[in-house]
């Protein structure tokens, strides 16, 4: 497919539908699969409101490679002591802002809220973290793929821990 | 001016709350539950005889801006004056108590808390109130009230090369003689004079009661056992060279070790997750000998700071108290301004090892909750603390949980118990 000639409309849907996969595999806890919806040398951070807007450069996670996101998925399986959990992401107002010119040609720039709960064992379910995503995408394979995938939260107090990815 | 608060050395201690006859290797599970003792400790502890970490300077750079924090739970905003002088106060309007300060950071002229318009300014002065003298004649404040006797309530305030400290108490000794000789120069190992920049804020709320974060930090008992991290990765061993270090009170501790050549595997073998990895993208671990001896220096400062160096990564983890059973963890971290952008880069790879996702740090806050979910239900049950003897004592070894009882044993003292 060629991505860059689809109408907006065609082109948020495609976009709307990684999303959905991307949720999906998350929410499954499928995390050997995350990395693979990011290009080698894509960046992943999350961090909060206040450091964003500050330009901060420290947030909670930062990959600077699908080797890292990889590292990450190591210490969720093998290193990280935590106690059991589901986290269920939704994502909303999925919005694409063009593709970029210049340095940025072929780089979609696409936008969206989230919203994730978490379920503790003996606790009721409660919303766990509150943000937007920051993106750009590109085609790699044929396929849409993270170069950049920024989680601003505004949920400046996270609920003791953040063990899985947004 | 407010008349100084006497601030009572220490109060009676509740009836039913004897200390265990063992001492200090014992932790009576009611001292992380009781509604009694944590009120207090607010005023006891926070609000009493200590110096409380407020911000670091370089979050309040110009005349003007200013930063709202807490003091155990004690809403307090810190200030930079037109002279350049810091000021911290109480969040509180003297008028009827409205928390006035909304913002984590900003600048601003003055203060007016929005319900009555009374005005304040950067020193915490109160410089207006409406109406005081009344609409038409008619009204007004008694002729007799005087504003300079309403102002804020001012704490004293210390910096030292960048960091700033409060107290409620008007008369504490100097801080660097708070921090006692053997303190000192872990804390201006850091804070040596360069000027400091803040690379970024984390905070979090921990289920548990603020003594078990302090605990966590005093205990290197747990580092090679509970961080699977540290030990797979090859950051950290039990026979690695390290030390704790306290202050004469107790008070104060520090947990110090240093980068050595791989020993044996004999020792680690009590380590039952024992195992090695390799990192796919080794960016994230190339620290940099950056500070002279020691790789890592966790300092724990008496009652609401922990000062961390762990290889590149440098934060200030303050505690604010939630009730008894609750605490904010307000991570700031920072590094020196100009400083070249290599050791920049390693500093934030690094922190992926601290605050609620660190590979490190995410493991402590959850052992935090499972602790106290343990210890709730169980008020006449103690803990058992004889890692390393009874006492409490400077070692060459990590094998012990002297800290604790030294930070107890001070603890015990302020609070009569
Ligand atoms: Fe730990």
């Amino acid at each position: 497919m060629n991505y860059e000639t689809l109408s907006p409309r065609e082109l948020r849907l495609e976009v709307e539908a990684l999303y959905g996969d991307y949720a999906e595999t998350l929410n499954d806890e499928a995390f050997e699969a995350w990395p693979a919806f990011f290009t080698e040398r894509a960046f992943y951070q999350i961090t909060s409101r206040e450091n964003h807007e500050r330009n901060l450069p420290i947030g909670l996670m930062r990959c600077e490679s699908r080797g890292m996101l990889q590292d990450r998925v190591v210490a969720i399986r093998q290193t990280a002591y935590y106690g059991p959990r589901s986290i269920r992401r939704l994502i909303s107002g999925v919005r694409t802002h063009g593709w970029g010119e210049g340095e940025m040609r072929g780089v979609l720039k696409a936008t969206a809220s989230y919203l994730a709960v978490e379920t503790l064992p003996d606790e009721l379910t409660r919303v766990f973290n509150a943000g937007k995503y920051i993106d750009e995408l590109v085609v790699e394979d044929g396929a849409l793929r993270f170069a950049s995938r920024i989680c601003v939260y505004d949920t400046l107090l996270i609920p003791n821990t953040l063990i899985y990815p947004l | 001016m407010n008349a100084p608060e006497t601030i009572p050395r220490t109060i009676p201690a509740p009836p039913d709350r004897a200390w265990p006859a063992e001492g200090n290797s014992r932790i009576p599970y009611w001292a992380y539950t009781d509604p009694a003792i944590y009120a207090r400790e607010q005023q006891l502890i926070f609000g009493g005889r200590s110096w409380n970490y407020v911000c670091l300077a370089a979050e309040i750079p110009n005349a003007g801006d200013y930063k709202r924090t807490f003091i155990g739970e004690k809403p307090v905003v810190v200030t930079r004056e037109a002279d350049g002088g810091i000021h911290c106060f109480e969040n509180r309007c003297a008028h009827r108590g409205v928390q006035f300060c909304q913002k984590h950071l900003g600048n601003a002229k003055e203060f007016m808390c929005p319900y009555h318009q009374w005005t304040y300014n950067m020193k915490g002065d109160l410089i207006g109130v409406p109406f005081m003298r009344g609409v038409k004649k008619q009204g007004g404040m008694p002729a007799d009230f005087k504003r300079e006797e309403h102002g804020l309530r001012k704490l004293k305030v210390a910096e030292r090369n960048g960091a700033v400290f409060a107290s409620f108490a008007d008369d504490m000794e100097p801080f660097a003689d708070y921090l006692g000789a053997s303190i000192l120069p872990l804390y201006d190992r850091v804070f040596d004079g360069r000027e400091l920049e803040v690379l970024g804020y984390q905070r979090q709320l921990i289920p548990a009661n603020w003594k078990l974060m302090f605990e966590n930090i005093k205990d290197p008992y747990h580092a090679t056992l509970l961080h699977v991290f540290l030990v797979s990765f090859g950051l950290f061993r039990a026979d690695q060279p390290s030390s704790v270090r306290m202050d004469a009170t107790g008070r104060h501790g520090a947990l110090i070790s240093w980068k050595a050549a791989v020993a044996s595997e004999g020792d680690v073998q009590d380590m039952k997750s024992f195992q090695q990895l390799k990192l796919i993208d080794p960016l994230l671990l190339q620290p940099e000998r950056e500070f002279p001896e020691f790789t890592v220096v966790m300092t724990t400062l008496w009652p609401n700071i922990i000062i961390q160096q762990q290889s590149n990564t440098l934060a200030m983890r303050q505690l604010i108290t939630r009730g008894p059973e609750s605490f904010e963890l307000a991570w700031t971290y920072f590094g020196y301004k100009g400083e070249p952008a290599e050791l920049r880069m390693k500093r934030l790879r690094q922190a992926n090892l601290m605050g609620p996702s660190g590979y490190v740090s995410m493991d402590d806050s959850e052992v935090m909750k499972f602790s106290q979910d343990g210890i709730r239900p169980y008020t006449q049950h103690e803990g058992v603390m004889e890692m390393g003897g009874r006492d409490w004592k400077d070692e060459p070894h990590m094998v012990t949980e002297g800290v604790i009882r030294g930070f107890y044993d001070y603890y015990r003292g302020v609070m009569g118990l």
